[in-house]
């Protein structure tokens, strides 16, 4: 209870925020219309004028939840308009750009802690990696892999991987390197290989670093794809969504994708707390 | 045939390069670590150039590094503008406006127990969503110029910057701030003398995570909507050209802007938190 009463205070706050927010934004183009219709508006009629808009310049929060609904449960399954189509769309590619991209990264983390060529030359690199504004070129990447008939999923998938690899890497690095010196001398007396040394020591010793970078890496791996579906060529996704929205100013749209965003990286990253706590449980951990 | 040669060549060219970083790493020393990386870097181009040039990859697809080098230098002035236009006036506003803000936010934050037990689990998930996707709206409140994107940028680097400043600022253990107490500090004496120092490391931690998310705010922005020059703009319009040794002269810049962005906060870092033992090394 101690916990929750403060949070709800502040999402409650945020929501009241946002509401405000509304009437403040839209109420001049509601006192516009009310001008030109020759009407005065009272202050009741101007809050619910501006709650009610169709193309509000912020929609409350009531209006995009009725969106949300509409194009969720609304409409059918398997049509295009349906946004846990789009979501989808974007969650397969989130999900395989992660899986690369995890995967990626713990490889690179392997070498770089057993090779110190790799450790001097790589790191640096993996690091500069990250300098690039890579969401920045994510739409020629798109348009390039396109034209060589690289197309659908893959591409999205390859701008998360990108994205997810780097914090799969530097927590990875740490974690295989967390054992300390004790230990390390522990399994050489015992004539361990280094395999058996990475099976047995590091790779459960780097457990408690790997699921805080998946965190950042899942999150990062979403937005990825996210990007990746603004050019043009994508007409499916949540960032195909927010794009035509904003073409055709349905801000109310823009917004429900937002929200549907918003609850697949919530997702996403509670599925990782979940594996965390189990992996812990199955170490004999007590968390 | 000819193709097998020039893949003998590649091949042979990066175990050759691989050796010379093996020995160099081996040296130790400054050479140690200045060459290998820079070294890795200058092997990679060169593969890169060899391979362009041997497979005559169309430069559509791919322009050799001799090819966009070559319009770096001519389209500097354009470049120059872009950069002036999407980092100085839409990223680094954004990012001092942002994170000047969530450093303020902390310190109020941190004065009220409440709140702060509220808005970390908040601020953690927020900082964990897409928030990049509200770009599109920035765009529509503020017009194409660049106060849309460095509204979009103030709204990705707060929430990160204050989780930084409120987990830095609980960072001294109850000794430190005994301490203070026996020295009858006030509250503003301890809070600059005491926990802002303590919390710097997580104060710059935050600072370089905004670093690459300024920039990326700044960029994607300016796809929704921006004037006619910008690094968002210019990267799209090329594409849409095939211009690509102009696109990838512009992710030089950017790359070079961000790495020299992060440079400067890491050094500012190292002058203020020289005592962290991460630091001292």
């Amino acid at each position: 209870m101690r916990a929750v009463l403060p949070v709800v205070t502040v999402v409650a706050a945020i929501f009241a925020l946002w509401y405000a927010g509304a009437v403040w934004l839209n109420a001049p183009w509601a006192r516009d219309q009310a001008a030109r219709a020759g009407v005065e508006l009272t202050l009741p009629e101007l809050v619910s004028a501006t709650w009610s808009q169709e193309r509000p310049r912020l929609p409350a929060p009531h209006q995009v939840a009725e969106e949300f609904w509409k194009s969720t449960a609304g409409t059918r399954l398997s049509s295009k308009r349906n946004l846990l189509y789009h979501a989808w769309v974007t969650l397969a590619a989130t999900l395989t750009g992660f899986a690369l991209g995890t995967g990626l990264g713990i490889l690179l983390a392997v070498g770089i802690v057993h090779d110190r060529t790799m450790n001097a030359s790589v790191m640096p690199w993996v690091i500069a990696s990250q300098t690039i504004p890579i969401l920045a070129i994510a739409p020629m990447i798109i348009v390039v892999l396109n034209s060589v008939g690289v197309t659908g999923l893959l591409p999205k998938a390859i701008i998360s991987m990108y994205l997810s690899f780097f914090p799969v890497v530097v927590g990875m690095v740490k974690g295989f390197r967390s054992p300390d010196a004790m230990l390390l001398d522990q399994m050489r007396t015992w004539s361990a290989s280094r395999s058996q040394t990475f099976r047995k020591l590091r790779w459960p010793a780097s457990l408690p670093y790997l699921f805080p970078s998946l965190k950042v890496a899942v999150a990062a791996s979403l937005v990825g794809a996210i990007i990746g579906e603004l050019p043009t060529g994508a007409v499916a996704g949540l960032g195909a969504r927010m794009l035509s929205g904003s073409y055709y100013g349905q801000t109310v749209q823009i917004w429900s994708a937002l929200v549907m965003a918003a609850i697949l990286a919530a997702a996403l990253v509670a599925v990782i707390g979940l594996a965390e706590r189990a992996a812990g449980r199955a170490m004999g951990g007590r968390a | 045939m000819s193709t097998g040669v020039a893949l003998l060549v590649l091949l042979l060219a990066w175990v050759g390069a691989w050796w010379l970083n093996i020995r160099a790493v081996r040296a130790g020393g400054w050479l140690g670590r200045i060459f290998p990386p820079v070294f890795f870097g200058a092997t990679l181009l060169l593969l890169w150039e060899l391979a362009v040039r041997v497979f005559h990859v169309s430069p559509v697809l791919l322009p050799a590094p001799s090819a966009i080098a070559v319009r770096l230098v001519a389209s500097g002035a354009v470049l120059w503008g872009d950069v002036v236009q999407t980092f100085f006036k839409g990223a680094l506003s954004g990012y001092v406006i942002g994170c000047g803000a969530a450093i303020v936010a902390g310190i109020l934050v941190d004065r009220m127990p409440f709140l702060r037990r509220g808005l970390l689990p908040v601020g953690n998930f927020v900082s964990a969503l897409p928030i990049i996707g509200m770009a599109p709206i920035m765009v529509m409140w503020f017009g194409f110029d660049w106060e849309s994107k460095a509204a979009i940028v103030v709204l990705m680097v707060f929430f990160p910057m204050l989780v930084n400043t409120v987990q830095g600022l609980a960072a001294t253990d109850a000794m430190q701030r005994d301490l203070m107490d026996t020295y009858a500090a006030s509250y503003r004496q301890s809070l600059f003398k005491l926990r802002l120092p303590a919390a710097a490391p997580f104060l710059f931690n935050g600072l370089k995570i905004c670093t690459t998310l300024a920039l990326i705010g700044a960029i994607v922005a300016e796809f929704f909507g921006s004037p006619t020059r910008g690094m968002g703009f210019r990267i799209s319009t090329e594409v849409g050209r095939l211009a690509l040794d102009m696109v990838w002269a512009e992710i030089a810049v950017a790359a070079l802007v961000g790495s020299a962005f992060y440079g400067i906060v890491a050094l500012a870092e190292r002058a203020v938190t020289f005592w962290h033992p991460a630091q001292r090394g």
